[in-house]
């Protein structure tokens, strides 16, 4: 019994924390690697399921109806990062609160543009997977939940690899380090800052594809997941891109112990427990340099 | 003295004029001024999915107008946004009464939005009908406040008690109770704790867990553990959505027998439309099902043009929940006014109080808590769903009725995943 | 960042002037708080009807709540995601009293403030390595841990809430939302009075210090670690004040919307769109969406009318960063110039 209930729920923590991961991924590259504390990607999240949801019912798989709006995503994000740069970095220096509260209006304008067109109910898709599970010995994984944790490491390392081993992509980790000096070796630093802000929002539809496969979704969806994503980020360190899974990872599965250990209300503090630890006695997270 | 008939008729109908005249006068002022009824609804925020109600209350001010409308004046709905949060509804609920005006009062959706005008209505001494507050009632104890949703007296340990009722009939000793971290889940888990052991059945499994919650494996592993016989269930429609996929993943063992009760949600085309087949088997809480005993003319012709008007609008299609109890709220108040041949509270509360009242969804009497005499909360079974096509559920033999007796529809088909296999 | 230093005000030359001046302009001040509270007591009197006073306790409540978020976001930019926190802390704090010992609401705004007070030091210890985003991410995890807490904790109601009947107001209030309004009012002008004080004393420079650069202050012997615990303190305790009274407001309290964001959002936007520089910044800010809010309740398509908010709040953003009080002196100084 302990035992299939503990590996059970380290199952469904690595599954979870995975779709953490997904979500978070795109605060990763803005905020991570950017610093534009970009608290209107889970709205975009949310308006990447509906997308999804749109294509679902003309009978597309979610995932190939992600796959299809990655790029009208990536134009969008490059559109959205054109109006910031435009309010702000003409400015000089982006003031964090302005540019908060800036991105607060953004999320709450797509909430209520979803609210007004597709109305406040649910939404949600149909695949043929959902409500089966895999089963290998004790271990069951529902494949509502592992196919979206699936997504997470494709989409890290496909990123990672980018910004690895691609000029454009080195470029854009140097982007916030060191902007005139990425300028002084020909490269426009708004260009790369555009390029990325599109990549990130291109995960978002992504993201969305996962969060609707696990469950319905409405248009304040996104503000359930602001805190965790944040947390995810700074628990991974800033930055750091593999990191976002091994913190996703260890947030879903320290819930999910605590879900079966002791009483899932307790759960939501879990996160954040960690997370305050983390800003407590490591500030630069798991994986971050030391700032 | 001689007068003339026709002098005298004119002399009389002077005269009588003369006494009339203020009544006439008086008349012609109020029918001017129309009747209004005021209302906070949660239009935006967490909410939201409620406000097919307020097509529901329309579609009695219609119906009431084009009848004359009460009192010889129409009826004006005046409603406000109260976004779904408790800060706002003393404010409108204050603006209504001493700024509009308004003649007669709704509550806002549910007992957490309604908890802050109960004392408002006592103090003013203002008669109001509640919106699905369950027990809402309960501690100001108003005589002037009238439940439009059937619960029940003594709501908040009675009002699932159909659900014990038909797992005592069915051998069911033990009880396992889930709900979520909200008001109304938690009042009900408890209310079904109470019920559970005023029949003799154990409880052998107790959990709450937080809202949203995405999956349920591990609960229902622990679940499964205790082997209940019957698994009374209060969530919110995110967690309901993710409870019945996890019973087609991880199931919930052999011993359950029935399964479900308070969840929220399956009684919304939008989480019907997505569950679909997966529901097959549960037992829930409905107000209001087509099914043979309980349609009526009346009722059909209501949702038809429910549906009419919310398609277009984006909001539940089908409107089974929540829009025909806004609209029996209109025929209290309706009934009310008539009674009482006037808008006074007292005279009003005194009516609904003394006389039975039809409404759409059958008589409603009232105790002296506002509480319809007679609980009409269905237990409903979900049998022979196939597909998402959400126009299955018009349908009769979809959701049978199995509790109250006098509704009864159809059979319990048992155990549960006997019953969501077949 | 270190460009901002000159902003600073430089000190004063002529100091016995600057303070004679000071000194009047702090009894000017004092004279115009007591006289916004009496006519607030004279409106208890003139004003027949209650929705007037069901309608400004929030509006003034926002200007609390602004003013109290502005001390720590504004003066020290520390931004804080987590006003709703100590907000709901102060009004759990106003409920368990009065279920408990059945307190006077004027009992709970002290203790609620001590409590918001102690939850600010903590939260300073907790954050003290950390800055600028970190710490606002960090203020968001209070809030999800005092929402847990109230959730699980079966005095205070759960999730199901608590309902509970304040005691009578006093006689001489004239009723009890009246004399809510009169304690929400009192609170505000102390909140702002708090504020203003910082403003104009050695507090406040270190503050604008530490806003402007942690390191530099700290090089140049500013206590930067207690004046940040003094700021954190000094705003957790004017927040959980501001929240002290709900319960006897509404009757009702529930953690949903004590904890909910739309606080937390609005404490932050108000002192934004007034301007967060100085006291009156909040206050215009409070009043102005506090109004428009309230407004938004009244009309049938709220959607509209929460699209509109955040169209201004971009717009805020774009056109006036430093607040309407930023957009006045920028118009000031082009007149000059």
């Amino acid at each position: 019994m302990f035992a299939d209930q503990f590996i059970n729920a380290i199952g469904t923590g690595v599954m979870l924390g995975s779709i953490y991961a997904a979500l978070a991924l795109g605060l990763a590259v803005t905020f991570g690697l950017l610093h534009i504390p970009n608290i209107a990607h889970p709205a975009f999240v949310i308006a990447g399921a509906y997308v999804v949801a749109m294509g679902n019912s003309y009978g597309l798989d979610p995932l190939l109806v992600a796959l299809l709006a990655l790029a009208p995503f990536y134009v969008a994000g490059l559109g959205f990062y054109e109006f910031y740069a435009r309010v702000f970095e003409r400015r000089g220096s982006a003031d964090t609160m302005n540019a908060l509260t800036l991105f607060f209006g953004v999320s709450l304008v797509l909430e209520t543009l979803l609210l007004m067109r597709f109305g406040t109910n649910q939404q949600s898709v149909s695949v043929g997977y959902v409500g089966q599970s895999l089963t290998i010995g004790l271990l069951s994984l529902p494949y509502r939940l592992l196919v979206p944790a699936l997504l997470a490491p494709v989409m890290v390392a496909a990123l990672w690899l980018y910004l690895r081993h691609t000029h454009t992509g080195i470029a854009v980790r140097a982007v916030a380090h060191d902007e005139r000096a990425l300028s002084v070796s020909g490269i426009d630093p708004r260009w790369i800052k555009r390029h990325a802000f599109g990549i990130a929002a291109a995960t978002a539809v992504v993201a969305g594809a996962a969060l609707i496969i696990i469950g319905p979704v409405d248009p304040f969806g996104g503000r359930l997941q602001i805190g965790r994503a944040f947390a995810v980020v700074v628990l991974a360190g800033m930055g750091s891109i593999p990191g976002t899974i091994a913190a996703g990872i260890l947030i879903g599965v320290s819930e999910a112990l605590v879900s079966a250990f002791a009483s899932p209300s307790w759960a939501p503090a879990v996160a954040f427990s960690i997370l305050l630890a983390t800003l407590a006695l490591r500030p630069q997270g798991l994986f971050g340099a030391r700032r | 003295m001689t007068i003339s008939r026709r002098k005298f008729v004119q002399l009389a109908s002077t005269a009588g004029l003369a006494v009339a005249a203020p009544a006439v006068w008086t008349q012609g002022q109020a029918q001017s001024r129309p009747l209004r009824v005021g209302a906070s609804f949660s239009l935006t925020g967490p909410l939201s999915a409620t406000k097919a109600g307020l097509v529901g209350l329309q579609i009695w001010r219609d119906d009431v107008n084009a009848a004359g409308g009460l009192l010889g004046r129409q009826v004006e709905l005046v409603t406000y946004d109260d976004q779904s949060t408790v800060a706002q509804i003393p404010s409108i609920y204050s603006k209504l009464v001493d700024i509009d005006k308004v003649d007669v009062l709704i509550s806002p959706y549910g007992a957490v939005l309604s908890a802050p005008v109960m004392p408002f209505i006592k103090q003013r001494g203002r008669f109001m009908v509640g919106m699905f507050a369950l027990a809402g009632n309960d501690g100001v104890k108003s005589d002037r406040y009238f439940h439009s949703a059937p619960w029940g007296p003594d709501a908040k340990v009675n009002w699932a008690r159909g659900f014990f009722e038909i797992g005592k009939a069915n051998g069911c000793k033990r009880i396992a109770i889930l709900n979520a971290d909200v008001e109304f889940a938690k009042v009900s888990a408890a209310g079904g704790k109470a019920a559970a052991k005023e029949l003799g059945q154990e409880v052998v499994f107790e959990q709450s867990y937080p809202p949203n919650t995405s999956d349920f494996s591990a609960i229902l592993r622990n679940l499964r553990a205790a082997t209940p016989d019957a698994v009374f269930v209060c969530s919110y429609p995110p967690d309901s959505s993710a409870l019945v996929r996890g019973l087609s993943e991880v199931g919930v063992g052999d011993s359950v027998k029935l399964f479900g009760g308070g969840m929220v949600g399956p009684q919304y085309a939008a989480n019907l439309q997505a569950l679909g087949p997966a529901l097959n088997g549960i037992v829930n809480f409905n107000l209001f099902v087509p099914e043979p005993t309980m349609v009526t003319p009346q009722v059909t012709s209501f949702l038809e043009r429910y549906t009419a008007i919310a398609v277009p609008e984006k909001l539940d299609p089908l409107g089974f929940y929540i829009p025909p109890f806004y609209y029996v709220a209109g025929q209290l108040i309706a009934q009310a006014v008539k009674g009482a041949g006037s808008t006074d509270s007292a005279a009003m509360a005194a009516y609904l109080h003394a006389n039975p009242t039809p409404t759409l969804v059958g008589n409603a009497q009232f105790n002296e808590m506002g509480d319809w005499t007679e609980r009409r909360v269905l237990m409903t079974q979900f049998q022979g769903i196939k597909g998402n096509d959400i126009e299955q559920f018009r349908q009769p033999g979809r959701q049978v009725i199995l509790d109250p007796s006098a509704l009864k529809s159809g059979d319990l088909i048992q155990p549960f995943m006997k019953a969501r296999a077949a | 960042m270190t460009s901002k230093t000159s902003t600073l005000p430089a000190v004063r030359p002529a100091r016995p002037a600057g303070s004679r001046l000071t000194n009047v302009r702090s009894l000017a001040f004092i004279l115009g708080a007591l006289a916004i509270f009496a006519v607030g007591v004279f409106l208890t009197r003139a004003v027949e009807n209650p929705f007037f006073f069901f309608a400004s306790y929030i509006i003034i409540q926002y200007v609390a709540l602004a003013t109290g978020w502005n001390v720590l976001g504004g003066y020290a930019g520390y931004i804080n995601f987590g006003a709703a926190a100590f907000y709901g802390v102060g009004a759990y704090t106003g409920a368990l009293l009065l279920k408990a010992f059945d307190a006077p609401v004027l009992l709970c705004l002290p203790v609620a403030a001590a409590v918001g007070g102690v939850l600010g030091l903590l939260m300073g210890y907790m954050t003290l390595r950390v800055q600028g985003v970190y710490f606002a991410i960090a203020t968001i995890a209070l809030v999800v841990m005092a929402h847990t807490l109230v959730l699980n904790t079966d005095y205070l109601g759960g999730a199901s809430g608590l309902a509970l009947m304040p005691p009578e107001a006093p006689a001489w209030a004239g009723g009890q939302v009246q004399f809510l309004f009169l304690v929400m009012l009192g609170t505000a002008i102390f909140a702002v009075a708090v504020a203003r004080w910082i403003e104009v004393s050695w507090v406040g420079r270190g503050f604008r210090a530490l806003r402007a650069s942690e390191e530099a202050a700290e090089c140049a012997g500013v206590p930067t670690f207690r004046l940040k615990l003094a700021a954190c303190a000094i705003s957790g305790a004017i927040l959980s004040m501001t929240g002290a009274p709900l319960v006897f407001y509404a009757s009702f309290i529930e953690p949903e919307t004590v904890f909910g964001l739309a606080l937390a959002l609005n404490a932050i936007a108000m002192p934004l769109i007034g301007g967060k520089k100085s006291w009156p910044g909040p206050v215009i800010g409070a009043i102005l969406l506090g109004t428009v809010q309230q407004g938004a309740t009244i009309t049938i398509s709220s959607e509209l009318n929460i699209l509109l908010v955040g169209v201004v709040l971009i717009a805020v953003v774009a056109v006036a960063p430093d607040g309407i009080l930023g957009l006045l002196d920028r118009f000031k100084k082009g007149n000059r110039a």
